[in-house]
């Protein structure tokens, strides 16, 4: 089913658009994104209803730090800039500064992870579970579920560094880099509205 | 010990008749299992079946799993009836009943409905638009093992730990763990949720197919309708199940996790639920029936023997269909107090989607008209569907009606419009799509002798069976009670109802038999178009070779292969034309996943946290391994095809 | 087409006639969404009958023309019916196909929006008694603030006089229906839904939970009398000085799972029932305090 295009002008095309095979899956994974943002805007309805049902718990005002926020923010910002960096080295054929962009993303990945879950340790051991309130629910639920797609990204990233490392630049892992490259823009988009529809909004409110 | 016993053996599963469900399972196992080894079939059942990622043998799976799934459906349908044929019913207890219409919608809905049209899908969909396979083969095999462990898990219930009864839509608070312990809705929150992952990934996969993969010269607007209907309802799926994905889980975090989303003390709002459940669950009722639209197009058409009347509007009413279908959802709850405004709009945009559901409706009636109508059984259902939908839609209209549905809200009423509209359209289509796609699928023809005893017990049942319920629900019998009393007025139409109920499940019976028969002794499928098609698949001998079609055809009409017949292009196939081809390979890795979400999916509704912790590790330890499989393809030689294709009398020379 | 219109209009009059003779008889007392017994039910009757004599007569134009269809063009030999198997669309039929659902769609809208808009409106003339309803697993609480009375499984009310109730629920959701008086609403904890209704002959109705609540939903079940204004206030003033008092523990009694006979109680604890200011102020109940 695979079919490599031949003509002059379609050659130019980016390495992981080479294959028909390769650009349905670049589709596909478009229509998954598509569906994520259906799933994540169910969570950020839900979060806009319960942001005022505290019952005994924190309000937002008193839950939130902005302090560490802002630093997970950059640094999921800048892992952001460091995977575009990664795919302009993968557009000029170059797999060795690929791989060291896509390392250094998933470094910084590491860092936004670990500070959120100590963001959430820390707001456990001062104001307890989720159990307090719907509010806390649904911020528990919205920002780890955020969370668990960054961790999965890092999951997918280390593995994709072994198949460079392993199989080169091809138009599978090229195609591999760019959807997980999408992967973890949309994770940055998400946490932008994460940032202003929770931490902002529940300091202003 | 005796603390595990008890939870997985709870009273309510050791009732005489859970106990003799669970005896006649352990024999048909060790039947499978003594044939299989008997006949030394297990190889053949791993490489044939278990890791194959054909779409057609994808598809006939999904079939079997349907109708398994249907029989046990209607077992609780017919419990159901018979508990409610005369007042004051002691067939069933009150904690059975509720258990038993639980099972008997989640399965219908996620088990049965979901399945049979995925089942249509895979079967017809590449074969109709010129593929060779869908987009994703071995996604395809991920989502129907996904399903087939989903559909076990959830069956379990039945057996071990007991089943989920607080309806197939699971309000809270009442399926809160302090109004409902046990591990009953656990099975339905997981169960459900593995579906659902499937189900997107199917949506995401026929999406693509048809965007992509379509043959030469087949644009969008030379489709035939069937994929039309396939490409909105793929939409469909992915972008409503994701809200049913958050009902549930935030459900399934209040169970297991002490979360608050919907305990009142805590802050927290069933409506958030209720609303999200629906958000799904309209669009899901036109997942359900758009399929059957398609098919009814296709049969109308091929039955007929005429072009399909207005194939734009047919397309633009699909289209306007799906886009309403996401603005309704409040109807399914006019009476929570959203006031006046909120529930007039929604009352006109339910009325506003029996415009184009009206147009189809001409549509076939006017395909019909200056046709030749060929009464096959095929074609039967679809004749029954017309005045039997119609119905259903105009009683649809008056649910619309915002004070009428005040009145008929979760009374019978209701009952017998969604039944009328789910069974009358969309299980007609299903009916209507076996008999049609049947030789396809395994190259002989059912009976239709028998398949017209079957139609005839199956509709007429249905009109005795849900008739009755309109005026049950007019005489103020409300859902889901499991008695009622004398003089109420509501004997002679239960009693009926009930008859009707037997009535359809002798028509099932008669189906499945008249399948057994014909597998044995009906005639073979040699010339691949038996019906004498308009559509690509019948271009093809019946069933399909692994790669479908030798050469990739080019397509300049709708109707192609009615086109091409017309043309006389329908020739054999020249040696030189035939190249070889890359198929993807079978893979373990499919049903391996499911396996490991079912053990994930268990350890969560028992809460056995090591259990369903290594469910997890198996499924991450399964994707990345399959992120390092580069040979998922092979390559059938063009000799072979040449050879294969000769063997079926379709080369030159 | 047009040699069948006589036919058709000649079938369809004595059906439409039946069909709705058959809704506005109602076949007897026992259909009683069909014979209201107050201002509300009769006009969501009203609409009701409009709606379905509107889908009759779709109804019965799609059955007659499908009908004739399926007759004339079956595949039998000697048929000599047209046969045009490349006709495939007509943009007038296809825009007069469009047309009817869209003119049917529009008369059955506008009367439903003005209902559905009557409907949420007191009338405005008399001051409604108000009834305030809890549900329970499994028995319905009915509080009366004004009279100071509550009762179990039953209510009095007045005839003519507007009821207000105000509906909500001390377990999972079950809905507040009185099928002769009028369409039903949802009971539902941490909300007050209003709900009026009105009887104008004397009578006794029944309502029941048309929502599912579990275990014991059957029994959610419950009598309506309604009886002229000076009996209502004789009755209330009975109660008063006959039923005994219902203290914290009776109620928290009523809190437990379980059904429930008739019974009258001549006062209530204050704050059982959320008020519109207050809020739940009860802290109090199995579902309130779930530990």
């Amino acid at each position: 089913m695979t079919t490599r295009t031949n003509s002059l002008q379609e050659a130019r095309l980016p390495l992981e658009f080479q294959e028909s095979h390769e650009t349905l899956s670049i589709l596909g994974f478009w229509l998954f994104l598509a569906s994520d943002v259906v799933l994540f805007s169910s969570l950020f309805a839900v979060y806009a209803v319960y942001q005022g049902r505290v019952a005994a718990g924190p309000t937002p005002l008193q839950l939130f730090s902005l302090g560490p926020v802002l630093t997970e923010t950059i640094l999921l910002l800048t892992s952001s800039f460091t995977c575009g960096l990664a795919i302009f080295m993968m557009r000029r054929g170059r797999t060795r500064p690929l791989v060291a962009w896509l390392v250094v993303t998933l470094l910084l990945g590491l860092g936004f992870v670990g500070m959120e879950v100590h963001e959430f340790v820390t707001d456990v051991a001062v104001w307890g579970t989720w159990h307090q309130s719907a509010f806390l629910s649904a911020f528990f639920t919205l920002v780890g579920t955020h969370g668990l797609h960054v961790s999965f990204g890092i999951l997918w990233v280390a593995a994709l560094v072994v198949q460079l490392l392993r199989y080169g630049l091809t138009p599978t892992t090229a195609r591999k880099v760019y959807t997980f490259s999408l992967y973890w823009h949309f994770l940055d988009i998400i946490w932008v509205f994460i940032f202003t529809a929770v931490y902002l909004s529940g300091k202003i409110t | 010990m005796a603390q595990l016993i008890a939870k997985l053996f709870p009273s309510t599963v050791l009732r005489p008749m859970e106990i003799g469900a669970d005896a006649s399972i352990l024999l048909a196992v060790l039947a499978v299992v003594y044939i299989l080894t008997r006949y030394r079939k297990w190889g053949w059942l791993w490489r044939e079946w278990i890791t194959t990622v054909d779409h057609k043998k994808i598809g006939i799976m999904y079939l079997i799993a349907a109708i398994v799934m249907l029989f046990r459906g209607g077992v609780d349908a017919l419990m159901l009836r018979t508990q409610l044929a005369l007042p004051n019913g002691h067939f069933l207890g009150p904690e059975h009943y509720n258990e038993i219409f639980t099972t008997h919608g989640t399965i219908m809905v996620f088990f049965m409905a979901m399945p049979f049209i995925f089942a249509l899908f895979n079967i017809a969909i590449p074969l109709m638009i010129g593929a060779r396979d869908v987009a994703f083969p071995k996604l395809n095999a991920i989502s129907f093992w996904l399903f087939a462990f989903a559909a076990l898990l959830f069956n379990m219930s039945f057996v071990v730990g007991g089943s989920p009864n607080a309806g197939w839509t699971a309000y809270p608070p009442l399926t809160e763990l302090h109004f409902n312990p046990g591990v009953g809705e656990n099975y339905y929150l997981i169960a459900l949720q593995i579906t659902g992952i499937g189900s997107i990934a199917t949506g995401i996969n026929f999406l693509v197919t048809i965007l992509r993969m379509r043959a030469k010269g087949m644009s969008l607007m030379k489709m035939p309708l069937f994929a039309w209907s396939a490409l909105v309802t793929s939409s469909l799926v992915i972008f409503a199940f994701p809200a049913l994905t958050i009902a549930l889980a935030l459900t399934m975090l209040d169970r297991l996790f002490g979360s608050t989303f919907f305990t009142i003390a805590h802050g927290g709002m069933p409506m958030m639920y209720v609303n999200l459940f629906w958000i799904w669950g309209h669009p899901e009722v036109y997942i359900l029936a758009l399929p059957a639209f398609g098919i009814f197009s296709e049969v109308v058409a091929t039955f007929s023997r005429k072009r399909l009347f207005g194939y734009a509007a047919m397309v633009g009413s699909l289209v306007a269909i799906t886009l309403l279908s996401y603005g309704v959802w409040v109807h399914h709850f006019f009476t929570m107090g959203a006031g006046a405004a909120v529930n007039a709009f929604f009352g006109i945009s339910t009325m506003l989607i029996a415009i184009p559901t009206g147009v189809k409706i001409f549509n076939w009636i006017f395909t019909m008209w200056g046709g030749r109508i060929k009464t096959t059984v095929a074609m039967l259902w679809q004749l029954a569907f017309i005045p039997t939908f119609v119905v259903g839609g105009a009683t649809g209209v008056m649910l619309a009606v915002v004070p009428g549905d005040y009145q008929f809200h979760n009374s019978y009423f209701l009952i017998a419009h969604f039944h009328n509209v789910l069974i009358g359209g969309v299980v007609f289509g299903l009916f209507s799509g076996l008999y049609y796609w049947w030789p396809k699928m395994f190259g002989y023809m059912l009976n239709e002798r028998q398949g017209k005893w079957a139609f005839w017990f199956f509709v007429i049942g249905f009109w005795v069976t849900f008739f009755p319920q309109y005026l049950l629900g007019l005489k103020g019998m409300t859902r889901r009670i499991y008695t009622y009393p004398h003089g109420m007025g509501w004997t002679l139409l239960n009693l009926i109802s009930t008859v009707g109920a037997y009535a359809m499940g002798i028509g099932f019976i008669i189906l499945v038999y008249s399948v057994v028969y014909s597998w044995r002794h009906q005639e073979r499928d040699l010339t691949g178009d038996p019906w004498d098609g308009r559509t690509l698949e019948w271009s093809l001998p019946s069933p399909a070779p692994e790669y479908n079609f030798a050469v990739l055809p080019e397509v300049t009409e709708r109707d192609a292969w009615w086109e091409m017949k017309q043309a006389g292009k329908t020739g054999r196939i020249p040696a030189k034309d035939v190249h070889s081809i890359h198929m993807p390979r079978n893979t373990p890795m499919p049903f391996l996943l499911g396996l490991s979400f079912f053990v994930a999916g268990l350890g969560a509704v028992f809460s056995w946290w090591y259990v369903a912790v290594a469910g997890m590790m198996g499924v991450f330890i399964i994707l990345v391994s399959g992120w390092f499989d580069y040979h998922d393809h092979h390559e059938i030689p063009a000799e072979e095809i040449r050879r294969n294709e000769a063997a079926l009398g379709r080369l030159e020379g | 087409m047009a040699y069948h219109r006589y036919r058709w209009s000649r079938l369809l009059l004595p059906l439409t006639v039946v069909t709705t003779g058959l809704l506005a008889s109602g076949c007897g007392k026992q259909f009683v969404v069909l014979d209201p017994q107050g201002p509300v039910a009769r006009s969501e009757l009203h609409l009701i009958e409009t709606t379905a004599m509107a889908m009759g007569v779709v109804v019965l134009f799609v059955l007659v023309l499908f009908a004739v269809t399926v007759l004339k063009f079956r595949d039998r030999p000697g048929n000599r019916a047209p046969y045009i198997p490349n006709w495939s669309g007509s943009r007038r039929l296809e825009f007069v196909l469009f047309a009817i659902p869209v003119l049917i769609v529009v008369y059955i809208a506008v009367p439903t929006v003005q209902q559905t808009y009557a409907l949420d409106r007191l009338p405005p003339t008399k001051h409604p008694l108000i009834i305030d309803v809890t549900s329970l697993d499994y028995k319905w609480l009915f509080q009366y603030p004004k009279q100071g009375v509550a009762t179990v499984n039953y209510i009095d009310v007045p005839v003519g006089v507007p009821v207000l109730f105000e509906l909500t629920a001390n377990s999972p959701m079950n809905t507040f229906w009185i099928p002769q008086l009028g369409g039903m609403e949802y009971s539902m904890p941490g909300r007050v839904l209003p709900l009026y209704l009105q009887a104008d002959k004397a009578g006794v109705y029944w309502g029941r939970s048309a929502n599912f609540s579990g275990r014991g939903f059957v029994h959610m079940v419950f009598h309506v009398k309604a009886m002229p204004p000076a009996e209502f206030s004789r009755w209330a003033q009975g109660l008063r000085t006959t039923a005994p008092h219902m203290s914290m523990q009776d109620y928290r009694q009523l809190l437990a799972v379980g059904t429930a006979r008739e019974e009258s109680f001549s006062a209530y604890p204050a704050g059982t029932f959320p008020t519109a200011t207050h809020g739940f102020t009860l802290k109090g109940g199995m579902y309130l305090e779930p530990n």
